[in-house]
């Protein structure tokens, strides 16, 4: 690799700094100096402040000189992804509507990282309002995977796995609705954990689908995901949906402790998914490797069917898209973004700025959303939806009476070709194993779990838990992680 | 779900959602709208009598605080976003309600 600093885990990185072998200006420019190599390629990044961020690395050098740093992760960069308010810097959701934005407050999870002396560093590309599953639908940029160059990194956050697995940053904040962590996770390589619905505050992140959306790390260990969901999660009074989660141990210090095997861990899984259309060779393969594995590590297997995995999109598609419309029907051009010039009066205001502003994915979402909302089909699809949700939730509390976590492929194929997946449904279905987990509100994690033969991509393996099982997921994810055949996954750029 | 088809109607969604859409690509949304209806239509394969609705995803009961007012920005800096002021204090907006006067 280029240094000794680029493809360091977070806690190498802090163990670096304790040390005084390195310094948080070393680090940055390190990344910097990266950045300026791959950057070309990947296009990870839509915005980066280099001289801010040299600012606060040298303002974090004088603190842990002084004996003042404000955690061991002081001055360690963490990219963001382009949803999240950071004081002072630009936040557009990769869409043009919200250019120019200024952000004029942190979001809880900025406010909480900042407190550690993590250093939020550059804007990632994204789906322009999350909406997408390859980073295709940015209205700034298109983003490779580092793996494969003409190939997808996956999204909606795209900008940030692509910048994790190019060795462009150590870690990354992005956000999951219905994959969008642990799908561009599973097609870079590297971990991205969705977190329960009510563990980490949406104070300050742009909202998409408001009872979905959940702020979630992207990493290059195990370990790493559980540092940054101590340091995000939390009750936070500017979000009534927060949780309080009571416990002994921090997440770092369960995984930590997680070194040995999985004896007396129940673990279900469902080998009905191997006769899923639409699932490639390579992941099915995969999943029974990783089945295997499981088992060697002392784990018990337990088959559980879950009927509802192909209801679960449909239902996933009726209820995102309705809470969008309502959502994004503040990007309307009167108090923040962009405004077109050219209006009669206030309607056509309204719709020019929203017509011209807004991508065609975002545009077909509101509409199915407005749709599906609309007198006289309210009942027949949103609340039809609603109760198929339910189903769904109250299928997954009987799975997890049976097993302490629940496998499956985070995705049905490894990452896709730019441009190859056109038709809307077909893109929907890259999140089959993963929307109706948002749906559940429980916790999930990607961990990459082989590479194809034939063309060398990742392949992640999706562990679930129940709401707020995070120690077991992250558990049997360290142990996986310990033992698997390929022990990094590191592209050739 | 009854069983007749639903034929999506582009002009007067669109026109719900306040969102302009080009001529040339009223008939491509026409059709994918269509599939993706289609679709979620198998919903209706399911029995969802005396099943309740999902209101929210941790199932949590009313959350209380204190109704205690705060105001962390000034006005300069809720400004600071608009696309249009008038006189440097307040938002411009084209006139909202019909009659004399100018936009």
């Amino acid at each position: 690799m280029s240094s000794n600093i680029t493809y360091k885990s977070l806690t190498q990185l802090a163990d670096l700094l304790e040390n005084k072998e390195t310094t948080s200006e070393e680090i940055c420019s390190e990344y910097f100096d990266r950045i300026e190599k791959v950057e070309p390629q990947i296009n990870a990044f839509i915005k980066l402040d280099t001289e801010d961020i040299t600012k606060k690395a040298e303002e974090s050098d004088s603190r842990r000189k002084a004996g003042r740093q404000l955690s061991r992760y002081d001055g360690i960069p963490i990219s963001i992804k382009d949803i999240y308010n950071v004081k002072g810097q630009s936040c557009n959701c990769a869409s043009k509507i919200l250019a120019p934005y200024t952000a004029i407050y942190d979001a809880t999870v900025i406010k909480k990282i900042k407190e550690k002396g993590f250093i939020p560093f550059g804007r990632n590309n994204m789906d322009e309002f999350a909406m997408g599953s390859s980073c295709e639908n940015s209205s700034y940029q298109t983003t490779s995977n580092p793996w494969d160059l003409r190939r997808v990194p996956g999204g909606s956050s795209g900008g940030s796995a692509a910048a994790v697995s190019a060795g462009e940053v150590p870690a990354s904040l992005g956000t999951d609705t219905g994959g969008s962590v642990r799908q561009p996770a599973a097609f870079c390589g590297i971990v991205g954990l969705k977190p329960s619905y009510g563990k980490v505050s949406r104070y300050g992140i742009v909202a998409f689908a408001s009872s979905l959306d959940q702020a979630g790390p992207l990493s290059r260990n195990v370990l790493d995901s559980a540092v940054l969901l101590d340091t995000i999660s939390g009750l936070d009074k500017m979000d009534t949906t927060t949780v309080r989660d009571k416990r002994d141990d921090s997440h770092e210090s369960i995984v930590r402790k997680s070194n040995e095997n999985l004896d007396g861990f129940k673990i279900g899984v469902c080998h009905k998914y191997l006769e899923m259309d639409g699932l490639s060779e390579s992941i099915k393969e995969n999943y029974m490797y990783s089945i295997e594995q499981m088992r060697e590590l002392g784990a018990e297997i337990i088959d559980i069917s879950f009927p509802y995995t192909k209801y679960a999109i449909a239902a996933y598609y009726i209820i995102a898209t309705a809470e969008a419309s309502a959502n994004l029907a503040r990007f309307d051009g009167i108090r923040y973004g962009s405004r077109i010039k050219d209006y009669k009066d206030l309607n056509e205001l309204y719709l020019k700025t929203r017509g011209r502003k807004l991508g065609d994915e975002v545009k077909r979402r509101i509409l199915l959303g407005t749709f599906v909302l609309s007198s006289g089909y309210y009942d027949a699809y949103y609340l039809r939806a609603q109760k198929v949700r339910t189903l769904i939730s109250d299928s997954f509390r009987e799975t997890f009476q049976k097993c302490d976590v629940f496998l499956s492929p985070t995705t049905p194929t490894p990452a896709f070709k730019i441009g190859e997946v056109s038709s809307p449904v077909e893109m929907y279905m890259a999140d089959v194993f993963t929307n109706f987990v948002n749906l559940a509100g429980i916790c999930g994690i990607n961990i990459p779990s082989g590479l194809t033969k034939d063309d060398n991509l990742p392949v992640g393996l999706q562990i679930l838990g129940p709401h707020l099982g995070e120690d077991k997921i992250l558990k049997a994810a360290k142990v996986f992680e310990d033992n698997r055949e390929i022990k990094e996954f590191i592209p050739d750029l | 779900m009854n069983k007749q088809k639903k034929t999506i109607d582009v002009d007067y969604i669109a026109g719900l959602a306040k969102l302009e859409i080009d001529e040339s690509k009223k008939s491509r949304f026409q059709e994918e709208m269509q599939n993706i209806v289609d679709y979620v239509d198998l919903l209706s394969e399911l029995n969802v009598e005396n099943i309740i609705p999902t209101a929210h995803a941790a199932q949590m009961k009313n959350v209380w605080r204190e109704d205690v007012s705060e105001n962390d920005f000034s006005r300069e800096v809720m400004l600071k976003n608009a696309p249009e002021l008038f006189d440097e204090g307040t938002i411009k907006v084209p006139q909202v309600l019909p009659g004399e006067g100018t936009a």
